[in-house]
C-alpha cells in the first residue's frame, strides 16, 4: 500500500467524523474532568472553580496507595486468570465443526449480556452457607460443614474472571481460528506431546494475540467496581469502588476526579510499558 | 525388509468411508508415492500412518512391530506438512533444532546438527533468519531439514511441492529424489501430479475412492495398468469396449482385433491403448476404419482424433510419421497387440 501525505483539506474529509466522535466522547469529558480535579472543594456543597493541587496531595498517602496497588494487581490477576483459562478452550473450541462453535459462542455472548449486578448477586447465593456450593462440596465430603465462601478475595476473583472470561474469549477466537491447525500437528510429529506442542509452539506464535488480550482484560477489569463491593471485604475495594463513594455519596467531585486521572495516567503507563517491552522483543 | 505394512486400514468419518480396507507392504528405503485424484483418501492415509488420525480398522506394522495406537510423537516420523508448517515466531535455525531440543539434546549435539543439516538442504547461510523472509523454495528445504533432523523412521510429505511454480517444483522433485538415495530413508509422498510421482517414485500406489487400484512399479503403472481407472488418470489412454467371440478372441464393434485375446470366461472388457501406441495407416490394410473428426497440432507432435463404431480413437503422432489426412477423411487404424491392455476389471 501507497501511503502520500494529504494534500487538500478533502483528503482529510473521512477523518473528520472519527475525529469529532473521539473529540466529544472523550476529549472533551476528560478535559472537564481534569479540570474539576484541580477545583477547591466546598464542603456541603459541590466545588468552586479554582486551581489547587489538595487532591493530587491527599492522594499521596499510604492508603490510596495500596487501594491502588491492590487494585492494579487485581485487574492484573483477572487478566491473566482469564487467558490462562481462555486460551485452551479457546483453541479446543477452534477445532470443533461450525456447529459446536456457534452454539458455544452463542452460549458466551449470552454471559456477555449480563449486567454486573446480577452477575455479582449470583455468585454471592452461590458462595453463601446457606444456599451455596459449599452445600455441594460438603454433600460430596470436600467440606466438612457448609461454609460461607464470602466475602473474600477468592469470590471477587472468582467473580471477576466470570464476567471477563466470555470478553476475554472473543478476543482471542479470531487469531485462534486463523492460525494454521498443522502448526500443532507439526510440533506433535517433530516429538512433542501435545500440552508441550501448545505451550511451545501456539502460545508464542500467538504472543502478540495474547499481549493485547491481556491489555484489554486489564483495562476491561479495572473499572469493576461492583463485584468488589458485593463479593469482597473493605480491604478488597478497588479504587473504582473509592471513587464511587467520593464521586456520589461524599460529594467530593474534585477528588473523585483526581484519583480518576491518576487511575487512567497510570493504566495508560504500563499499556504502553507493555507495548514497549513487547516491541522492543520484536526488534531483537 | 519391510519397513511399514498397513494390514486392512480403514477409516471412516461418519459414513464417509474415507479409506477402505488398505493393505500395503512398503520395503526398507523405498521412495513411495500415493497418487490420485484430490479425495481420493491419499492424505488421510498418510495422517492414518503419523498418527494424526486413528484408523476405525485395521493394523499399522513399523518393521515388524505394531505402532497403530502409538501417539505420533512417539513414532520418530518427520513429516512434510501442505502448509509446511514453520513455526513462525522461530528463526530457521531454531525451527531445525526444534525436534532436537524437544527431545534433550545438549547445545553442543543440536547446534552441531542443524549445521549438518543446514549443509543438505544448501541453507547454510540462512540459519538467523526468521522464516518470513524466505523464499518459497527455502522455506520448503527448511520444513524438509526440521523433519529429517531426528533421522526419521519414516519421511512422510503430504502435497510438499503443491505451493510452488512449476519450475521450482520440477527442480525439487529431482533435489528430493536425490536426497532420498543419499539418505535411503524410506519416504512416502501423497501427490495428485503423476508427473511428479513418475519422476521421484520407486512404487507409485494410485488410488481412487478411498482404495488402492494399483501398487507397482512407475513404468509398469503406465505400461500395465490394472484397471480402467488407472490406465485413465495416468496419462491419456483410448479406452474400447471389447467383446470376446467363442475363441477369446477381442471384438471390437464386431471386428476381431489380431493378437488381443481375452482371459478365459470373460465375455465382456475394456481395452486401453496409449495414444502414441495407435498406428494410423491406409484404410485398405488396417485393423479398422474411421473418419477423422479433428487434428490438433502442437508442433512436435500430432494428435489425430479418428471415430470408429461412436467411439472417438486418439492417436498421437510424431511429425515425420504423419500421415497426410485431412478432417473428415477416412483413415485405418491398427492397434499393436502388444500394446494393447486387456482390463477385465
Amino acid at each position: 500500500m501507497r501511503r502520500e501525505p494529504a494534500r487538500t483539506f478533502s483528503d482529510l474529509l473521512p477523518l473528520l467524523f472519527p475525529a469529532a466522535v473521539l473529540v466529544v466522547f472523550f476529549v472533551i469529558p476528560f478535559g472537564i474532568m481534569v479540570a474539576v480535579s484541580f477545583f477547591r472543594r466546598q464542603q456541603g456543597g459541590f466545588y468552586t472553580v479554582d486551581f489547587v493541587v489538595a487532591n493530587y496531595e491527599r492522594f499521596l498517602t499510604p492508603f490510596f496507595g495500596s487501594v491502588l496497588g491492590f487494585s492494579l494487581f487485581l485487574a492484573m490477576a483477572v487478566a491473566v486468570c482469564c487467558v490462562v483459562v481462555a486460551l485452551p478452550f479457546t483453541s479446543f473450541l477452534s477445532g470443533c465443526s461450525r456447529r459446536v462453535q456457534v452454539v458455544w459462542l452463542v452460549g458466551i455472548l449470552a454471559i456477555l449480556s449480563l449486567s454486573e449486578v446480577i452477575i455479582g448477586f449470583a455468585w454471592s447465593t452461590l458462595f453463601s452457607r446457606t444456599a451455596g456450593i459449599g452445600n455441594l462440596l460438603a454433600a460430596l465430603g470436600l467440606m466438612e460443614a457448609p461454609k460461607a465462601l464470602l466475602p473474600g478475595f477468592g469470590a471477587v476473583l472468582t467473580g471477576m474472571i466470570y464476567q471477563a472470561l466470555p470478553f476475554t474469549i472473543l478476543l482471542l477466537y479470531p487469531s485462534l481460528m486463523r492460525l494454521d491447525p498443522s502448526l500443532l500437528e507439526a510440533a506433535r510429529t517433530l516429538g512433542a506431546s501435545p500440552l508441550r506442542g501448545f505451550v511451545s509452539v501456539v502460545v508464542p506464535a500467538l504472543r502478540h494475540t495474547i499481549a493485547a488480550t491481556l491489555i484489554m482484560v486489564f483495562v476491561f477489569a479495572l473499572g469493576s467496581y461492583l463485584l468488589p463491593q458485593i463479593l469482597g471485604r473493605p480491604q478488597h475495594w478497588t479504587l473504582s469502588v473509592l471513587i464511587t463513594d467520593q464521586a456520589i455519596y461524599q460529594s467530593n467531585m474534585p477528588f473523585a476526579a483526581a484519583m480518576a486521572v491518576f487511575l487512567v495516567l497510570i493504566s495508560l503507563a504500563l499499556v504502553g510499558l507493555v507495548l514497549l517491552v513487547g516491541g522492543r522483543r520484536e526488534a531483537a | 525388509m519391510s519397513a511399514l505394512t498397513l494390514e486392512g486400514v480403514t477409516k471412516r468419518f461418519g459414513s464417509l468411508v474415507a479409506v477402505d480396507d488398505v493393505s500395503l507392504t512398503v520395503l526398507k528405503g523405498t521412495f513411495v508415492c500415493l497418487l490420485g485424484p484430490s479425495g481420493c483418501g491419499k492424505t488421510t492415509l498418510l495422517r492414518l500412518i503419523a498418527g494424526l488420525e486413528a484408523p476405525s480398522a485395521g493394523r499399522i506394522l513399523l518393521a515388524g512391530a505394531e505402532v497403530t495406537g502409538l501417539p505420533t510423537h512417539k513414532r520418530d516420523f518427520g513429516m512434510v506438512f501442505q502448509s509446511l508448517a514453520l513455526f513462525p515466531h522461530l528463526s530457521v535455525r531454531d525451527n531445525i533444532a526444534y525436534p532436537l531440543r524437544i527431545r534433550g539434546a545438549a547445545k553442543a549435539e543440536w547446534e552441531s546438527r542443524v549445521g549438518e543439516l543446514l549443509d543438505l538442504v544448501h541453507l547454510q547461510d540462512h540459519g538467523e533468519r526468521p522464516v518470513s523472509r524466505l523464499s518459497g523454495g527455502q522455506r520448503q528445504r527448511v520444513a524438509i531439514a526440521r523433519a529429517l533432523a531426528v533421522s526419521p523412521r519414516l519421511f512422510l510429505l503430504d502435497e510438499p511441492l503443491s505451493a510452488l511454480d512449476a519450475k521450482l517444483r520440477e527442480a525439487m522433485q529431482v533435489e528430493l529424489r536425490q536426497l532420498q538415495q543419499k539418505l535411503g530413508i524410506t519416504t512416502i509422498v501423497v501427490t495428485h501430479d503423476q508427473r511428479e510421482a513418475m519422476t521421484m517414485a520407486d512404487l507409485v500406489v494410485v488410488m481412487g475412492d478411498g482404495r488402492i487400484h494399483q501398487a507397482a512399479a512407475p513404468v509398469e503403472i503406465y505400461r500395465k495398468p490394472a484397471d480402467a481407472f488407472v490406465a485413465d488418470f495416468i496419462g491419456s489412454t483410448n479406452l474400447l469396449d471389447i467383446a470376446a467371440s467363442g475363441s477369446s478372441q477381442a471384438l471390437f464393434d464386431g471386428v476381431p482385433l489380431p493378437g488381443v485375446i481375452l482371459p478365459a470366461g470373460v465375455q465382456r472388457a475394456r481395452l486401453s491403448i496409449r495414444p502414441e501406441d495407435v498406428r494410423l495407416t491406409d484404410p485398405a490394410n488396417a485393423t479398422l476404419t474411421g473418419r477423422v473428426t479433428f487434428l490438433r497440432d502442437l508442433g512436435g507432435t500430432v494428435e489425430t482424433f479418428v471415430e470408429a463404431a461412436d467411439t472417438t480413437i486418439v492417436a498421437v503422432s510424431t511429425r515425420r510419421e504423419q500421415t497426410q489426412v485431412a478432417a473428415g477423411e477416412q483413415i485405418g487404424i491398427r492397434l499393436p497387440a502388444e500394446a494393447c491392455v486387456v482390463l477385465t476389471r
